[in-house]
């Protein structure tokens, strides 16, 4: 589904990504981990099309396509959806009006007819539901005043609203207590499909006792310096970091 | 997203753009006592109403342009505009839409306003001003018999003289400003209403007005009465056709709510901007005021002001009466090399009078946009309460958003608040709503829809959705 090869990315004049190679196939959980700075989040900004992010070289592939020609709307109504580490406030847009105008740029996009606004609630009170959430959210703006809980409850909902084939978590278990996290890791869990992808970039190991992933990875220095299966996060947890750095510059 | 690219994402063509081909019956370019008395003569005035504008002409000699405006433009030359038009239909005026002049129902299309049908449907009762003169009143008949009067300002003059002469200028004194003195000499038509005691309007009223003759300034004069006990809403909304010359417009309007009454006036107004590089253009310089006259009365004034080159207006409320109420809801968005100074006043005489100030400004472009706001609380307004919440969006980096919040308060009692923000439509927003498989163009109009929302709710349900469209139009491009 999605291969990256040897991908070099710069912000500014600082570079982040160093020739970093991944590839996610239909049906996998995938779990990216590294200290700060290593370059998790730039991946995943870069994957969506975050245009403040120059590829300097290598490419991406996303079923098929050179997902790097494609805008960021074009990336998302293909399929990728981005869970963002901070997500950002649209004051006085509701909800409802944001995800309806997604759903349906999806849809459009995949011929489909856009869904009604009694569609539109069915579907969304049923995710919200699923999630523990209060369909009041609805009304209110995007991120307007949310705690921080909130607003990865409020993405993991756009999320199961959207269907992605391929979502990129981005650190969506920090600063969840751990009810929201067992809410926000069901909600995750309850999009693993063999047809879909999910990536989770993520600082902990916590995440990963409710979420399994197939597949761990650790990035160091904008590269991936380790891979394996979800013991290695176990191991990480238990050596920290530097024994990663470590054997990455030996 | 870079907020230069922001930036280039202003630019579009005026979509009513176009020019009806009416021979106009205008008068010739100048002003002086004769050109009074022609306008007078023309519209079979009685004498009261000659010398009522003589004598405002008169004081319009010995006043000067206000300076004050955060408003840059060349000095409007008086003598070179002609003071009426009227459709060359003038003496044999249609009794119904059937014998209106095609044309004229043409270009009500190209608008999006099919006048007749949307009147039918959406039970509104439109009062059309084309150029100077009413072209089609309907639903009259239904106003008639619950006693309101809806009707050209022209036929109240000859129709309710004791009424005209009893309100006109009672809120808006001839020698207000420049402007007001100027309209008060030589205003061409608009729009009369009232309501009687204790009558609910049935309906929504609704002018639109338009500009269409070159060179020719229009000067709408607007009367509302809510005698006591009554309630009216009436919209106002504009559209201009392309022009490259300046296009002068003075217009007045007076509200006066007595005991218990109230009044909701919406406005949406898009006259023609001028192009990218501010050639053309209306100038807009409008008084606006409401009296609320009576005990308990309330006034609200609505606006959504897109259009115009410079935009010189401050619908304001006296707040007369004790507890009465006032509100002044306002969404002007500049782009390009718009201008605008907007705001409002409210003049707290009354005792326990409220009123709420809400201002969402806009700016695109190299556009400047500027709030100015009076909250004036009189020594007797005991208990006098203001809310203020003044907040401006910046879409780029060459615009620029200005507030100007004026104060005056001379009784303790008062309680004044006072918010304001200032932000940008910021890189990251647009980006988490287009990795949501939202265009670039739809997401801005997301925000800023967002941004004006609760000013879009004080608008009646169609006009907030053509506002709404309108808004979309005046940004096409503002980002890109």
């Amino acid at each position: 589904m999605l291969e990256i090869n040897n991908l070099k990315c710069r912000i500014g004049d600082t570079e982040i990504l160093r020739g970093l190679s991944l590839t996610v196939n239909a049906g996998e959980v995938h779990a990216i981990m590294g200290p700060n700075g290593s370059g998790k989040s730039t991946l995943a900004l870069v994957i969506a099309g975050h245009e403040d992010y120059v590829v300097t070289g290598g490419d991406v592939t996303y079923n098929g396509k050179n997902l790097l020609d494609l805008d960021p709307e074009e990336r998302a109504r293909e399929g990728i959806f981005l869970g963002f580490q901070y997500p950002v406030e649209i004051p006085g847009v509701s909800n409802a009006s944001l995800l309806k105008a997604a759903v349906n740029a999806k849809r459009k996009h995949q011929g489909l007819g856009e869904v009604d606004a009694f569609e539109f609630l069915k579907l969304a009170r049923e995710k919200m539901a699923a999630l523990n959430m209060d369909p009041k959210f609805l009304n209110r703006g995007v991120n307007e005043g949310f705690s921080g809980g909130e607003k990865k409850r409020n993405e993991i909902l756009q999320m199961a609203m959207l269907e992605p084939s391929l979502a990129i978590l981005d650190e969506t278990d920090s600063g969840l207590d751990i009810d929201a996290l067992k809410v926000v890791a069901k909600g995750i869990n309850a999009l693993r499909a063999p047809d879909r992808a999910i990536v989770l970039v993520t600082h902990y190991q916590r995440l990963l006792d409710y979420v399994e992933p197939d597949f761990v990875h650790v990035l160091s220095e904008g590269r991936i310096v380790r891979s394996g299966d979800k013991t290695l996060a176990l191991e990480l947890e238990d050596k920290g970091y530097d024994w990663v750095r470590e054997a990455a510059s030996a | 997203m870079t907020s230069q690219n922001i930036e280039s994402f202003v630019n579009q063509r005026y979509q009513h753009g176009f020019v009806t081909d009416i021979a106009t019956e205008s008068l010739p370019p100048g002003l002086d006592e004769g050109v009074v008395r022609a306008i007078s003569a023309r519209k079979d005035e009685p004498e009261f109403m000659l010398e009522w504008r003589l004598q405002a002409y008169r004081q319009w000699l010995d006043m000067k342009e206000p300076k004050w405006p955060h408003l840059h433009y060349k000095p409007v030359k008086f003598d070179e505009i002609s003071y009426y038009a009227a459709p060359k239909s003038d003496a044999d005026r249609p009794k119904s839409l059937d014998e209106v002049d095609p044309k004229l129902l043409e270009t009500y299309e190209k608008l999006g306003i099919p006048l007749h049908e949307r009147a039918k449907l959406a039970g509104v009762a439109v009062d059309a001003v084309f150029d100077s003169v009413s072209v089609a009143t309907t639903f009259k008949e239904k106003l008639f018999e619950v006693g309101v009067i809806f009707c050209s300002f022209s036929e109240a003059v000859r129709e309710h003289p004791e009424l005209i002469r009893k309100y006109l200028g009672s809120v808006v004194p001839r020698r207000d400003n420049f402007y007001a003195a100027l309209n008060s000499a030589v205003f061409s038509d608009g729009s009369f209403v009232y309501i009687p005691k204790g009558v609910r309007c049935p309906m929504e009223l609704s002018t639109y007005f338009r500009i269409n003759a070159a060179n020719t300034g229009q000067f709408e004069r607007t009367l509302i009465i809510a005698d006591e006990g009554s309630h009216v809403s009436y919209l106002e909304g504009c559209t201009a056709p392309m022009r490259d010359e300046n296009q002068l417009h003075a217009a007045v309007v007076e509200l006066i709510a007595l005991k218990d009454a109230e009044i909701k006036y919406s406005t949406v107004q898009n006259w023609y901007p001028g192009d990218e590089n501010g050639v053309g253009g209306i100038f807009n310089f409008v008084t606006k005021r409401g009296d609320c006259r009576g005990d308990n009365s309330k006034i609200s004034w609505t606006q959504v002001e897109t259009g115009s080159a410079i935009t010189w207006k401050y619908p304001s409320c006296l707040l007369r009466g004790d507890n009465s109420v006032g509100a002044f809801y306002s969404v002007a968005v500049v782009n390009n090399m718009q201008q605008a100074d907007t705001g409002t006043k409210m003049i707290h005489i009354g005792k326990n009078t409220r009123s709420t100030i809400v201002s969402k400004g806009i700016s695109a472009g190299r556009a400047q946009n500027t709030y100015r706001g009076l909250v004036k609380v009189m020594p007797q307004a005991h208990g006098a309460r203001n809310h203020t919440q003044c907040d401006s969006l910046l879409i780029g980096k060459q615009c620029g958003a200005h507030t100007f919040p004026y104060m005056e308060i001379k009784n303790s009692s008062a309680k004044i608040e006072h918010e304001a923000t200032t932000s940008k439509i910021s890189a990251d927003q647009l980006f988490y709503c287009r990795q949501r498989g939202l265009s670039e163009e739809d997401a801005v109009n997301m925000i800023v829809n967002g941004f004006c929302r609760e000013v879009f709710k004080e608008l009646p349900m169609e006009f907030a959705v053509e506002a709404q469209a309108l808004l979309n139009v005046s940004l096409e491009g503002a980002i890109g």
